[in-house]
């Protein structure tokens, strides 16, 4: 049962991450993107990372996915039906990811992976939490003035008239 | 399903996926959809090793600082791409092409 | 004290340097032109002399012996070392520098006072002490070689001091080039001896020699050569020209040339390498030393000019070291070194003092016509320059042999060697026979000077008033330097007026030679103690044969001097003009060589130039004009250009790959990343 359920996620969040990147329409691309994104949550529970996943959903569909939404509107006319957009080198690119991606599964094939045998899965939060206002509480501090950084680069930069 | 390949190719699938976007949209906002799907790709390497490999709760933690980058890089990229199409009215990426010669 | 030798040696050979540097780029600007800057050197240089001097007395070891080197030149199988050798000969010698150093600068802070170059004087002073230092200390050829360049270049400085006076700079150049020719032999010896064993290092050429590296006609050569050298410092026949013209430098530089630096670096050499003098060699060394010896006394005899015969007397003494050193017994030659060192710079400032005296007479009566060195001006000087004249008396004494002076043991000990010589080999009866002539010959001609000079009437009595005696810092090195001719400084801790035993023969003990099958030098110093009291005797005698016949002749005018001249005209027309040697050397060598260089010049000027030179820049120019064609034509349009439209062409091609997209590029970094992992991964 949950082999199954987990290829599924698996097959949803592959397929909708190619219509992403080909369907031509994009409000559709942007909506196979919600549910590439919600694939990947998926598999995050399947791994046992349960904060990763809510944040996953809060963050990404929640925030960035809206935010390109927004991005899409903004940049077209809305009275468009069909918001769409043409692709550019497809041939070329195409052969080259395809060698990328035998490449990829070369090594991940050859590679001996260090295997740790399968534990008891248990909530991370709490694990998380401490870690990152102990070991990581540096980084932490780096990471949130980056976001201010960013919140108001954005703000500035899409300002009316500069 | 308790594989670590599994996770390792779906992961290589989505960065393949992202990267072919990167090349071939000429839409800015795809090109950025085309990153997000990279971003994820790698996160989602991070957790499997974290699940499987030996990097426990620290790989949870790398997962969440590049998405919160994500997500400034998302804010800024979209800022740029609105003043983009403000001054140009297009935001196909290749017309914004002002460093060519 | 022994640890410290090496530190000693290097503050005594770079002190003068230091010096000579500080004088030359700021002597001008010192106080007093910088003169105490040179003084203080060469004193502290004196003080650690006679400190060595003074542990080497107290150790009382004849085998003292040390050494240190370093590398220099490092290529492979090539390299060079330098480094000191120090045993009681160098002390010694250390010591003769100095004092006779430390003497002429004090000396010649009167007597140089007020000279125009006065500081460049104290300066070159110092690089003099400084190269002779250098030739003591050496144990190798080849910095040897380099001091021994260095004494010469100094020499050709000091001597040529006064170069506003013609007859200076050429004496200045005559030097050079005599000691040149010497050089060549010396520089043909170290090169002969170093291909044969492979070092410059004296201890390895000797072992070289020990074990018959180098042997036979070779070793002749080699040693012949390296006598050149020696010759052409030391001033030997027919090198000897150079010496007399010398005496253009200032007088203290003379006495300093004479007694401790210059010509005794050829003795000092000679007995330095002579373990490795073959037979033969030493054969050449004592007829060039023995004839020299009786050749220079039969020209100082007619000289009139007092430092020309001081000169000749340098020779003629030179010629006995040399002998000495040829008929084996060098320890002698190096003891005469020691002694003539002290007596003959003694009567160098004595004659700077009396022609000092006589220059400021003849300023006062504003005489500058009358030659203030000739002895035919002089005379009755005795009351006026009492300390000069007891000095030089005390000097001339030593020079001339007789019993309690110190010359008397030196020139005893090499008369009994040659003599002892001449008795194991009879062929070279001609050897002591030299010796004694010119033991007699220079007893004659020192005291006619001394008599000459300061007995009798004046021979220009207007003059006689304004002599006066030089002031202290001429009479001390006077007073120092005569009191150390008496024979007891050099007896000690024996005092026999008779014997030359003493620390010196107690110290300086002669090594056998490392040349196969030659006489050990056991051997030769008993054969020379069995000849000593035939020699002493036959010394004693013509020594007092020669002073009869001087104050016969000069004083109690006994016999007439005008008249010998005439009866011995021809004889004392070769001798008065030096054998005419200068003017045969510019006959049979200069004008000869002026000949062939105007030949050469006129096949260089009229034939090589005119046709070979010309023709050849004539075919050079069709050359260029022709390459000209090739380059503007083949290079300029063909290849320069060729390669600048390919340039261009390429350029403009690749150029398209540069689009500006940004997503190209993303595209050709994957491809890149591709690639790159294809050929890492087979």
């Amino acid at each position: 049962m949950a082999d199954m359920v987990f290829w599924c996620i698996a097959a949803l969040t592959v397929i909708s991450a190619a219509f992403v990147v080909l369907n031509n329409q994009l409000l559709y691309a942007a909506i196979g993107l919600l549910f590439t994104l919600f694939g990947v949550a998926g598999l995050y529970v399947f791994l046992w990372a349960d904060f990763i996943a809510g944040v996953q959903l809060l963050v990404y569909i929640g925030g960035i996915l809206v935010l390109i939404i927004f991005g899409i509107m903004l940049t077209n006319q809305i009275s468009s039906v069909r918001l769409s957009q043409t692709n550019v080198q497809q041939g070329v690119g195409a052969v080259v990811v395809t060698w990328l991606f035998i490449f990829l599964s070369m090594v991940i094939s050859k590679t001996p992976w260090l295997i740790r045998p399968a534990l008891e899965p248990e909530s991370t939060t709490a694990g998380v939490g401490t870690l990152l206002l102990t070991r990581y509480l540096l980084p932490f501090e780096v990471i949130s003035v980056l976001l201010l950084g960013a919140l108001i680069g954005a703000a500035v930069l899409s300002r009316e008239g500069n | 399903m308790d594989q670590l390949t599994n996770y390792l190719f779906i992961a290589a699938v989505l960065f393949s996926l992202g990267v072919f976007g990167v090349i071939t949209r000429r839409n800015g906002i795809a090109v950025l959809m085309g990153v997000e799907l990279i971003l994820n790709a790698a996160n989602l390497n991070f957790v499997a090793f974290s699940r499987f490999g030996g990097m426990n709760l620290d790989g949870h933690i790398f997962g969440l600082i590049v998405i919160v980058l994500a997500a400034a890089e998302a804010a800024v990229a979209l800022a740029i791409i609105i003043n983009i199409y403000n001054n140009l009215n297009t935001i196909n990426v290749d017309d914004a092409s002002s460093m060519k010669q | 004290m022994e640890q410290y030798f090496i530190q000693f040696s290097l503050l005594i050979l770079f002190l003068p340097l230091a010096a000579f540097v500080v004088q030359i780029f700021l002597g001008k600007r010192l106080p007093r032109q910088g003169d105490w800057v040179s003084i203080s050197a060469i004193g502290i240089t004196l003080i650690l002399s006679l400190i060595m001097f003074a542990t080497m007395l107290s150790s009382y070891d004849s085998g003292f012996s040390k050494e240190a080197s370093f590398t220099w030149i490092d290529m492979g199988s090539f390299s060079i070392q330098l480094g000191f050798l120090i045993d009681n000969i160098t002390i010694i010698m250390l010591v003769v520098v100095a004092l006779i150093s430390t003497c002429t600068h004090i000396f010649s802070l009167e007597y140089m006072a007020g000279d125009i170059r006065y500081s460049r004087y104290f300066a070159y002073l110092g690089l003099f002490t400084f190269s002779m230092n250098g030739i003591v200390l050496a144990n190798n050829l080849i910095s040897m070689y380099m001091s021994w360049e260095l004494v010469g270049v100094s020499s050709y400085l000091l001597i040529g001091h006064w170069f506003e006076k013609d007859t200076a700079a050429n004496a200045g150049k005559k030097a050079f080039l005599t000691n040149r020719v010497g050089d060549i032999g010396f520089f043909i010896g170290i090169m002969l001896l170093y291909t044969a064993v492979g070092s410059f290092m004296f201890s390895d050429i000797f072992e070289g020699v020990a074990v018959g590296k180098i042997s036979g006609t070779m070793l002749t050569l080699a040693g012949v050569g390296l006598f050149l050298g020696a010759m052409g410092k030391s001033s030997q026949f027919p090198l000897h020209i150079w010496l007399p013209d010398a005496m253009e430098g200032p007088t203290p530089v003379s006495a300093l040339m004479h007694a401790a630096t210059m010509v005794a670096a050829g003795v000092y050499m000679s007995v330095r390498v002579f373990p490795l003098f073959s037979p033969d060699a030493l054969l050449v060394v004592a007829y060039v030393g023995g004839f020299t010896a009786l050749f220079a006394a039969s020209i100082a005899v007619t000289q009139t000019d007092i430092k020309k015969v001081l000169a000749y007397s340098t020779v003629s003494q030179l010629g006995y070291m040399i002998l000495a050193v040829g008929t084996g017994v060098y320890t002698a030659a190096f003891f005469h070194l020691l002694t003539h060192a002290m007596f003959k710079a003694n009567l160098f400032y004595g004659s700077g003092s009396v022609i000092h005296a006589m220059h400021h007479a003849l300023h006062k009566k504003h005489d500058h016509n009358t030659d203030p060195q000739d002895m035919r001006n002089m005379g009755g000087f005795k009351e006026k320059m009492p300390v000069t004249y007891w000095t030089m008396l005390v000097s001339t004494l030593a020079i001339a042999g007789v019993p309690l002076f110190s010359g008397f043991l030196s020139k005893d000990a090499i008369l009994a060697g040659t003599l002892a010589f001449a008795q194991h080999h009879p062929a070279h009866l001609l050897l002591p026979v030299f010796g004694f002539g010119a033991a007699a010959l220079t007893a004659f001609y020192m005291f006619r000077l001394m008599f000459l000079t300061f007995h009798g009437a004046p021979q220009m009595p207007e003059l006689i008033d304004d002599i006066h005696e030089s002031p202290k810092e001429m009479t001390g090195p006077l007073v120092l330097l005569a009191s150390l001719s008496v024979f007891i400084f050099y007896t000690l801790p024996y005092v026999d007026p008779f014997s030359d035993h003493g620390w010196f023969t107690d110290l300086v003990v002669a090594g056998d030679s490392f040349v196969p099958g030659s006489i050990p030098a056991r051997e030769i110093a008993d054969h020379a103690h069995h000849a000593h009291y035939t020699a002493m005797y036959t010394s004693i005698a013509v020594a007092f044969l020669g002073i009869a016949l001087a104050v016969m002749v000069y004083l109690r005018k006994v016999f007439s001097a005008e008249n010998w001249v005439k009866s011995f005209g021809t004889l004392y027309d070769w001798s008065r003009n030096k054998y005419y040697f200068d003017e045969n050397y510019e006959r049979f060598l200069y004008q000869p060589f002026f000949r062939l260089a105007n030949k050469v010049a006129w096949l260089d000027w009229d034939l090589y130039d005119k046709y070979f030179i010309n023709g050849f820049g004539r075919f050079t120019d069709w050359l260029s004009r022709v390459t000209g064609r090739f380059d503007f034509e083949g290079i300029d349009q063909g290849l320069v250009d060729g390669t600048g439209r390919i340039v261009n062409y390429l350029g403009g091609t690749f150029r398209k790959l540069q689009t500006g997209r940004l997503q190209n590029y993303l595209l050709y970094v994957t491809a890149g990343l591709i690639i790159l992992t294809i050929i890492q991964a087979f």
